[in-house]
């Protein structure tokens, strides 16, 4: 597989809230709004590539009994880590966010490339397989927020360009699950194509 | 009465799965059938007790008595994967009949973000259940735990019901497997909505 291959194949083939259907509570929680899905999506990539790196140089000196606890270890460390990165810098998107931010410890899909990739592959393979993955997890957790920010607030990014209140029932929970599960509908009807 | 409300407001306001989304991906992944949703539900509700009350007491007279508050996200999840483990161990010996009915849910549970979740907001929010806005006690923070997994068991069970029914039903072919269950979700969260506002 090519680098370009290795990079591209998280946006569209693997893309990992359509297909794998990996970390669902991160995407249907913080898709509010097309900001905040952008935010969660490059938080989640920035731990996705440095642990993808951190764990594919440690995977050779690690047991295979305890491969999972250090692998935890490490994704949490670079959790901390954001954590301080954004309290620091974007405290507003950090406190919007909350628990969603330590919660990428349990984001199935952290752990899942390390166990899929980034044990058996080098440490710039690895960086672009989870470079690749997290940007397909930023661009559809980013779709997401725009669709249920159109329909619940009439605005994209904040700029609002239809006026009145909008379906107030799309930025709350109900709104999550109707929106993704009929982009999902959409993204079948067209890749399977 | 206040623990009245604190379960009220757990199961029904702020469902754990309909309303704050946390531990989905076992929502939808083994909720095609009652039976293994209710062996998930009650392993869920096992271990969220459980792990809230080491974790909070390992929060208030560990972490914060020594100022170590930023390992807290590191020492949860040690904390919850070694609790999850040692639980497995345990019931293998003690009740073989309820290891068999939980087993295999047992090691899923250390990744699901139900239990990492309730057990950083129970130490870092204030909630007010019609009081005003307080750090939760320590018997306050079990009954919370235990009655928010209680609320996933509700939602995992009626759901479960809803994916029998629709699994004999002709869904159109891009809606099969998990787009028809999302949009189902959704509906049932609409319909939990219909709950907000019971408790302040």
């Amino acid at each position: 597989m090519s680098k370009l291959q290795l990079f591209t194949k998280g946006i569209l083939k693997e893309n990992p809230t359509f297909v794998l259907l990996l970390g669902m509570c991160p995407t249907l929680a913080t898709t509010t709004s097309a900001v905040n899905g952008l935010s969660m999506g490059l938080a989640t990539l920035f731990v996705l590539v440095l642990s993808n790196m951190a764990i594919s140089a440690i995977a050779p000196y690690v047991p295979d009994k305890v491969h999972i606890p250090v692998y935890i270890v490490v994704i949490a460390t670079f959790v901390t880590v954001l954590q301080f990165v954004m309290q620091a810098y974007v405290p507003g998107i950090y406190a919007t966010l909350g628990l969603f931010i330590p919660l990428i410890v349990v984001n199935c899909i952290v752990l899942g490339r390390a166990e899929a990739f980034a044990n058996k592959n080098g440490i710039l393979d690895s960086a672009l397989d989870g470079l690749g993955i997290g940007v397909g997890f930023t661009l559809s957790l980013t779709v997401l927020g725009i669709v249920r920010e159109i329909l619940g607030g009439g605005s994209v990014f904040g700029w609002k360009f239809i006026s009145g209140d909008g379906m107030l029932a799309f930025v709350m929970a109900p709104g999550a699950f109707l929106c993704l599960g009929y982009l999902m509908v959409l993204f079948n009807k067209i890749a399977k194509k | 009465m206040e623990y009245l409300l604190i379960i009220i407001s757990a199961i029904f306001v702020n469902n754990i799965l309909l309303s704050q989304f946390l531990g989905v991906c076992p929502f939808l992944g083994v909720s095609n059938k009652l039976s293994t949703a209710t062996g998930m539900s009650g392993a869920v509700c096992f271990v969220i007790t459980l792990a809230t009350l080491v974790t909070y007491l390992i929060n208030k007279y560990l972490l914060v008595a020594f100022g170590l508050e930023f390992l807290q996200t590191i020492a949860f999840i040690l904390v919850i994967a070694a609790l999850v483990q040692m639980v497995e161990i345990v019931l293998k010996k003690v009740s073989p009949s309820l290891y068999a009915a939980l087993g295999i849910f047992l090691p899923l549970i250390t990744t699901n973000c139900a239990v990492l979740g309730v057990a950083i907001n129970v130490v870092t929010k204030e909630f007010t259940f019609g009081l005003p806005s307080h750090m939760l006690s320590l018997t306050e923070a079990v009954v919370y735990a235990f009655a928010t997994s209680v609320g996933y068991g509700v939602a995992m069970i009626i759901f479960s019901g809803i994916r029998e029914h629709l699994a004999m039903n002709d869904v159109p072919k891009a809606f099969k497997g998990v787009p028809i269950a999302l949009v189902s979700a959704g509906i049932l969260a609409l319909a939990f909505m219909g709950f907000s506002g019971l408790v302040k």
